[in-house]
């Protein structure tokens, strides 16, 4: 059986993506670094679009990197079905080309926040969450400005009745309420899915808590979840 | 040539925590009439072309395609001829 093969994007301004490229190399896949000015592809199954200030996030955070080379290809990519997470910055990225609805919105408090946040898993019907269990407690680092999800309310309602939500801030224990919401996000959100579902957008950091050396793995499950989810169809 | 001058504003419906702190500092200043403080974005682009409507054009989709969110902002220019 052949190995998962994942393509991380760099762009200038890019800072996770070398984790993100890490924790699925450690994991036994293939994995290739993509620069923004490629024109293709390297044969991913699955793409992750990092963390990081890609442009020095400005006019708005995501809002260069739309227009950038590759990002047509991821954009042919996923309207194919292919499987893309978008992490922190790759969420701004993927809500700015219109991969995923909403947008990500300065923190209330104005702080950059970066520390470690629970969120509970809402749905496990994706291919990044079906290991999980249904509102179980993930100890996830969070590291952003602008992690405030917004949609309208017709919006929102579209994501949970489709069970798009995928992940809402919470405490140890799973339960999710606003006094647990570090940044604002309407309802909570911390990642959705797309409604196709190959498409997650996160803010919080699975990548930073994937190793045994680091304080939480509880991001191995979402990484375990993908390469089953392929080679079980392989 | 032209000079598009443009405000890229939040909308109404969407919070703006930079304004509500600002409209604290006023009235921490003694500006107790502030009511409510909006940020926005101001942009001035150069147009070297004499078509109006061209520029008109091009003005209004890059407003559209990039300037703006169409999910949280709306835009308003003004284009004027300058020398």
């Amino acid at each position: 059986m052949r190995k998962v093969r994942f393509n991380v994007l760099t762009f200038p301004g890019s800072n996770c993506d070398h984790d993100s490229y890490w924790i699925p190399k450690i994991r036994e896949n293939e994995v290739e670094f993509v620069w923004h000015k490629e024109t293709s592809l390297k044969n991913p199954d699955i793409i992750i679009v990092p963390g990081g200030f890609s442009y020095g996030d400005y006019l708005r955070c995501g809002a260069i990197a739309k227009f950038s080379p590759i990002m047509q290809e991821v954009k042919k990519f996923a309207d194919n079905g292919g499987l893309v997470i978008g992490i922190c910055n790759g969420f701004q990225i993927l809500t700015e080309c219109g991969l995923l609805p909403g947008a990500l919105m300065m923190n209330k408090h104005l702080h950059f926040i970066c520390k470690h946040q629970y969120i509970a898993v809402q749905t496990t019907n994706t291919p990044f969450t079906h290991l999980y269990e249904k509102n179980q407690a993930l100890d996830i680092p969070i590291a952003h400005k602008e992690g405030n999800y917004y949609i309208d309310q017709e919006g929102l309602k579209a994501l949970q009745d489709n069970d798009q939500i995928v992940f809402r801030y919470c405490d140890e224990n799973g339960n999710v309420d606003d006094k647990f919401n570090p940044n604002g996000a309407i309802d909570n959100i911390a990642g959705i899915v797309n409604l196709k579902r190959n498409v997650l957008g996160m803010m919080p950091h699975p990548e930073r808590a994937s190793e045994n050396v680091v304080s939480s793995q509880d991001g191995q499950i979402l990484f375990a979840s993908i390469e089953k989810w392929f080679k079980d169809r392989m | 040539m032209f000079k598009a001058k443009i405000f890229v504003s939040l909308k109404p419906s969407v919070l703006d925590p930079q304004g509500q702190v600002i409209s604290n500092a006023l009235h921490t200043l003694g500006y107790k009439d502030v009511n409510e403080t909006r940020v926005s974005k101001y942009f001035e682009i150069l147009m070297d072309t004499d078509d109006f409507e061209k520029a008109e054009a091009d003005i209004v989709n890059i407003c559209d395609k990039v300037l703006a969110n169409p999910n949280t902002e709306v835009w308003t220019y003004q284009l004027e001829g300058v020398k």
